[in-house]
């Protein structure tokens, strides 16, 4: 009944092409980031429930939203332009020390030239992108081999990536610039004079920085250049036939979503971990973004979102619910649970819904447009 | 003459362990030429043999029965267990999906891992469990040769005299019998073998329980070395580049990948290692692979593919 679009007339081609053609979609959208950008923190000064204390923001908020942006960098090669990546946990770390390093001052000794490469300490808000960047140099360097493998082969070459930047991370002491224990810490982040410490600040520089990439992202998606990577997705040949340059498509996916990946790694190190080490990005990083997307749904980034919230709360419901009905349950029971049930979600949604939850809720919104009156 | 021995000592040590990743890729080409599956899940496989080894063998020996018998019993249980696994993975994961892409199936399996990692330590624990069923010590060879002779590791050879009867053994099944040519076939396109008349979802089962077989090989083998243990699910990882320099379909690639991946990450490790900072074994085998994909995309054994990028 409410969720009813007669009546609503397009006159224009730009509205006919509005990122959300429904009024319902805009005004439940604009509601959303309302309550998340006004409503929460607010709530979370004023320590109401579910916010009594910062565990709700600290380690379940700020989390997701990183996660989420990783996820819809991911899903940009993966579901969008049909590359196959188990690197995508080197990709946040590079971001996150690439970020790491120009945030605390890059030098390079040239001896041989007898000069050195300075760059003084960056701000943080100016080293994060720049993070996101080096990841992108990264990502198309580890995309020319896609131009010539694909599907399995590819996912290996990636996984060459993941093992050598683990053991890059580990062993080059540069980046870590000397420090003996091998972890690093986030330098202080400043916004012009506002020092962000508190978990809710923290909270709004990650939600700003999902809103504007995510809204960066659905627009690529739908304009030529997601057009493009899709047509690859579907059909290589067919879209080298129509004039789509397989080289320029494939490295831009994985140029946009290695940026994406890497601004996400820089977030997760800085806003979220504070003190890091490279075991933070491994191979179980790489697959829970995987299983993000696939979870969540191939080629749709509200997808990501969802993946990323199921997720994170599947060990937590798993934790919780049987302490609630009374049934004790260990921890390493409780680890394990999580690897069955995800493994087994995995497994139902390729059989039953290979496009994941984003697909049940374009269901349910077919549903509803006739709800309740499905003539 | 002490660096030559040294050299020899490296490189027949790299060759051996080379031979026990052959062992795990060999699980990975067995489902990958009948079934036209990657599949991710040969590393969680091999900790579920050896879990439910040698903890039926922990359970045995408890009680009483001698170590033969109770060796004995033990694969048997753990066989039931993997035919167990390979019944349930084809009706429940793979049976759904016939005539999917590989993709689909790939990341399948990899569901299918987390599955069996999670099940694996749940219903047999989680902690490491030595599985004493190999001699662990060394020989020294050629004393009279070199000073302190070459120090040769008896497990090793032990692994390289199974898998040498484990080839033997899959070559005559995959050339010689029936069943062997309808899994090729089945490897070629499942919906022409099933057109000709071949039951695929018993085909499946049958390589499935070969490839769950092979894991339990490889889970003795390797049970023995590093105790049975989580991280043996990450053989699974250090297989993949053996099969890509191999080929995914080859039996003998399985084994040169492996060879050369062995020899390889040892040499690297003892001669470049120090240069650049050391533990390079961790990627070493996958810049080769990365090389060999460039250069040559089907490994040096695999079947040509011929496929428009």
């Amino acid at each position: 009944m409410l969720y009813r679009e007669a009546g609503q007339f397009k006159t224009t081609y730009a509205a006919d092409m509005a990122v959300f053609p429904i009024r319902q979609d805009r005004i439940a959208l604009a509601l959303l980031v309302a309550v998340a950008f006004i409503a929460v923190p607010f709530m979370a000064e004023a320590q109401v429930w579910p916010f009594r204390t910062d565990y709700m923001v600290r380690a379940i908020l700020i989390p997701f939203l990183i996660l989420s942006l990783a996820a819809v960098g991911v899903n940009i090669l993966i579901g969008y332009c049909g590359q196959i990546s188990l690197g995508s946990g080197a990709f946040m770390a590079i971001g996150a020390y690439s970020a790491y390093k120009f945030a605390t001052g890059v030098h390079i000794p040239l001896a041989w030239l007898g000069t050195a490469i300075s760059i003084p300490p960056l701000p943080g808000l100016i080293s994060i992108p720049l993070g996101g960047l080096m990841a992108a140099l990264v990502g198309i360097l580890f995309g020319i081999p896609s131009l010539r493998i694909k599907g399995l082969y590819l996912a290996v070459a990636t996984l060459a990536a993941q093992f050598f930047f683990d053991w890059v991370f580990i062993r080059v002491k540069w980046f870590v610039n000397y420090n003996s224990s091998g972890s690093v810490s986030a330098p202080d982040m400043y916004l012009g004079p506002i020092h962000i410490n508190t978990p809710v600040e923290r909270y709004l520089l990650c939600l700003s920085a999902v809103v504007i990439f995510a809204t960066l992202a659905k627009n690529l998606v739908r304009g030529n250049i997601g057009r493009q990577w899709m047509a690859i997705r579907d059909m290589d040949i067919a879209a080298e036939l129509m004039g789509i340059r397989p080289l320029y498509a494939k490295l831009s996916a994985f140029a946009v979503s290695s940026f994406i990946v890497g601004v996400a790694g820089a977030l997760f190190a800085f806003m979220y971990l504070g003190a890091w080490e490279p075991l933070a990005f491994d191979i179980n990083r790489s697959f829970q973004l995987l299983f993000m997307v696939i979870i969540g749904g191939l080629g749709s980034i509200l997808g990501c979102f969802l993946g990323a919230a199921f997720i994170l709360i599947l060990p937590i419901m798993l934790d919780q619910i049987p302490h609630a009905v009374g049934i004790p349950v260990s921890v390493e029971t409780v680890s394990h649970l999580v690897f069955i049930v995800t493994g087994g979600l995995i497994c139902y949604l390729l059989i039953v819904e290979p496009r994941g939850f984003a697909r049940l809720w374009g269901i349910a919104k077919e549903k509803l447009r006739l709800w309740p009156f499905p003539y | 003459m002490v660096e030559f021995g040294q050299f020899l000592e490296i490189l027949i040590g790299g060759l051996l362990s080379g031979v026990l990743y052959s062992l795990v890729a060999l699980g990975f080409v067995l489902i990958f030429k009948a079934s036209g599956v990657f599949n991710f899940a040969q590393g969680a496989m091999v900790l579920l043999a050896g879990l439910a080894l040698v903890r039926s063998l922990d359970f045995l020996v408890a009680r009483g029965i001698p170590m033969p018998v109770a060796i004995l019993m033990g694969l048997m249980f753990a066989g039931l267990v993997m035919a167990l696994t390979a019944w349930l993975i084809e009706r429940f994961v793979l049976g759904p999906l016939v005539n999917q892409d590989g993709l689909t199936l790939f990341m399948s399996t990899i569901g299918a891992t987390f599955i069996l990692e999670g099940a694996a330590q749940m219903i047999f624990g989680s902690d490491v469990y030595p599985l004493p069923l190999f001699p662990t010590d060394a020989w020294f060879l050629f004393e009279s040769a070199f000073p302190g002779g070459i120090l040769v590791n008896k497990l090793d050879v032990w692994g390289g005299l199974i898998a040498a009867i484990l080839v033997a053994g899959l070559a005559l099944f995959f050339q010689r019998t029936k069943t062997g040519r309808a899994l090729r076939a089945v490897a070629d396109d499942h919906a022409a073998a099933q057109s000709v008349g071949i039951p695929i979802s018993w085909i499946w089962f049958v390589v499935w329980l070969v490839a769950g077989l092979v894991a339990l090989v490889a889970a003795t083998v390797w049970g023995t070395k590093l105790g049975v243990q989580f991280s043996i699910t990450f053989l699974a990882l250090k297989a993949l580049p053996v099969l890509i320099i191999g080929g995914f379909t080859s039996v003998p690639g399985a084994i040169v990948g492996g060879l050369i991946v062995g020899a390889g990450e040892k040499l690297a490790e003892a001669y470049l290692g120090p240069q650049i900072g050391g533990g390079i074994e961790y990627w070493f085998a996958y810049v080769l692979a990365l090389a060999v994909l460039l250069v040559r995309p089907q490994g040096l054994f695999g079947e040509r593919i011929i496929e428009r990028i």
